[in-house]
């Protein structure tokens, strides 16, 4: 990684770290749901709360990335120090890079509860390398959501970013089968699901974590999925010229 | 003379609002540049184009021979933020760190510090920095790259006179050193302590671009303000305006315009007579409106 990504990281950790609240925030609400939904529910077992707890922690992961990262990037550019650095030599990898590993650190926080309430009250069973498996597969499948969060904070204003980015995040969610195992949702969902972004991490998290086979095309449109978000966020941010008034 | 960064027929709309009409200039090597105009006359609009922030809405903005969007092109020049934006979480050091790392030649941290006298701030957190301290702060990061060109918007607006012209030295040491700068300023005797040449824009176009000893010719006018009715032709009047029945003249002779005023027998009260600032000039030159009222 470049020195100049490397900047760019340690200045928005240095940034988030000294306001922790966001932090603190954003592990909290996927480990209430845990409580609330999965430990009665699908607690008693091993493999449904197995695969329950993988969901989960994608399900902090995503909001982390798509919500969180959004509104971040739509209320930065509103301030008079976003246009400055895009003044400086550089452009929208480095600062994309420092972005997306300093999300990262949100997003790792965020699962810790959700493992420990799977861990402590449902019989959800996974071995170390199983766990750190998943968490791999976590950071990973983050990352399209990032770009997807990224392109949206370019493209509106903070009040928008919050209103898209969560519009599109239950659908994603639901449809993706993170909420509900994909195996009781209505038919016309399940026709959907494998081309949902979503589906195709949770398909990830699934195997490492629950020895469940993927299926391939969530694979294939998870990979279409980040390359066009990927390439929609870079075009986004060269194109923003800050906020705009007529 | 190698030229550093130019504008070819730039014109530049925000909606239905035109900040740049057809707007050419070139600024060479070496050339310490104040640029003059009021408010909305596409100060900003001109230094956001060279610096690769927005893109003009057609014409050519050229830096270095190349795209201002480039970032290979933004290497070699150097901008002021704005200081009410600098992230207040940050310390001093770690945002000059920061803007250093984009660079491949980079001014030694202490030692740019020490220039902007800010050498015993460097841990602080920029949210406990005096207005003052934050535009010192400000200015020091169009230095850090070690840039050749550096676009300096209104960079001492906020600071009292010492902490002025400590920063005028700052600016002349980097030009003797060979260094090109643009600077705005809102202050007629900042561009007369700094500049050699002075470009005045108003409403998007260049009006004058000549030697600081020709431009403060063109702006060394008076305001003459008075109540009357209708007035005679007057000599000299470089523009006129009349608001809640006063009039007010702007002119290069206040002298002799009294004395024919006088002469006319036109009944007035209330005469006036002031310096204009420089934005007053600017707007009584670049005002369409005939002498009489």
């Amino acid at each position: 990684m470049s020195s100049l990504a490397l900047a760019h990281t340690r200045y928005l950790l240095l940034e988030q770290v000294r306001v922790p609240i966001g932090l603190i925030a954003g592990a909290l609400f996927p480990a209430i749901s845990m409580v609330a939904f999965v430990v009665p529910f699908a607690g008693q077992d091993p493999r449904a709360a197995t695969m329950a707890t993988g969901s989960l922690m994608f399900f902090g992961a995503m909001s982390g990335a798509l919500i969180g990262l959004s509104i971040t990037v739509a209320q930065d550019r509103e301030q008079p120090w976003s246009p400055y650095l895009r003044t400086l030599p550089a452009g929208p990898a480095a600062h994309f890079t420092g972005r997306i590993l300093a999300t990262l650190v949100t997003t790792v926080t965020s699962a810790v509860p959700v493992l420990v309430v799977g861990a402590l009250f449902t019989e959800a069973t996974f071995t170390a390398p199983q766990l750190l498996a998943g968490l791999g597969v976590l950071v990973a499948g983050t990352v399209p959501f990032m770009l997807l969060g990224l392109l949206i904070g370019y493209l509106t204003a903070a009040k928008g970013a919050i209103a898209v980015s969560q519009i599109l995040f239950f659908p994603l969610a639901i449809l993706g089968g993170l909420l509900l195992p994909p195996a009781i949702l209505p038919d016309f969902i399940q026709v959907v699901s494998p081309f949902t972004p979503t589906r195709g991490v949770a398909e990830l998290l699934w195997a490492v974590m629950a020895q469940t086979t993927p299926d391939p095309v969530a694979l294939v449109s998870l990979a279409v999925w980040t390359v066009l978000a990927a390439l929609a966020a870079g075009w986004a941010y060269r194109r923003d010229e800050g906020r705009r008034f007529s | 003379m190698t030229v550093l960064a130019r504008a070819h027929e730039v014109t530049r709309r925000y909606g239905q609002v035109l900040a740049l009409d057809r707007l050419s200039l070139d600024i060479g090597a070496g050339e310490l540049v104040g640029l003059l105009g009021p408010n909305g006359a596409g100060k900003s609009t001109l230094i956001n184009l060279f610096a690769g922030l927005r893109r003009p809405t057609s014409g050519t903005v050229e830096l270095f021979g190349g795209s201002p969007l480039d970032p290979v092109m933004r290497r070699g020049i150097g901008v002021t933020p704005q200081e009410t934006g600098l992230p207040e979480s940050l310390r001093v050091k770690e945002i000059v760190d920061f803007v250093s790392a984009h660079f491949r030649e980079r001014a030694g941290r202490k030692e740019l510090l020490a220039r902007f006298g800010l050498d015993d701030l460097a841990g602080r957190q920029v949210g406990g920095l005096s207005g003052g301290q934050r535009r010192r702060l400000a200015v020091a990061l169009a230095f850090a790259g070690r840039p050749r060109l550096v676009f300096l918007d209104e960079p001492t607006t906020g600071l009292d006179v010492e902490a002025r012209h400590a920063l005028w030295d700052g600016i002349r040491s980097f030009h003797e050193d060979g260094g090109t700068v643009l600077l705005t300023s809102h202050y007629l005797e900042e561009i007369e302590a700094l500049a050699q040449r002075v470009v005045v824009i108003g409403s998007g176009r260049v009006l004058a671009d000549d030697t600081v000893r020709a431009v403060r010719d063109l702006v060394g006018v008076r305001r003459v303000s008075l109540v009357a009715g209708d007035l005679p032709e007057l000599p000299g009047v470089l523009g006129s305006e009349r608001v809640d029945g006063r009039t007010t003249l702007v002119t290069t002779d206040p002298d002799r315009l009294v004395v024919e005023l006088v002469r006319s027998g036109t009944p007035f009260s209330g005469l006036e007579i002031r310096p204009t600032t420089l934005e007053e000039a600017f707007l009584a030159l670049t005002t369409k409106e005939s002498a009489h009222v």
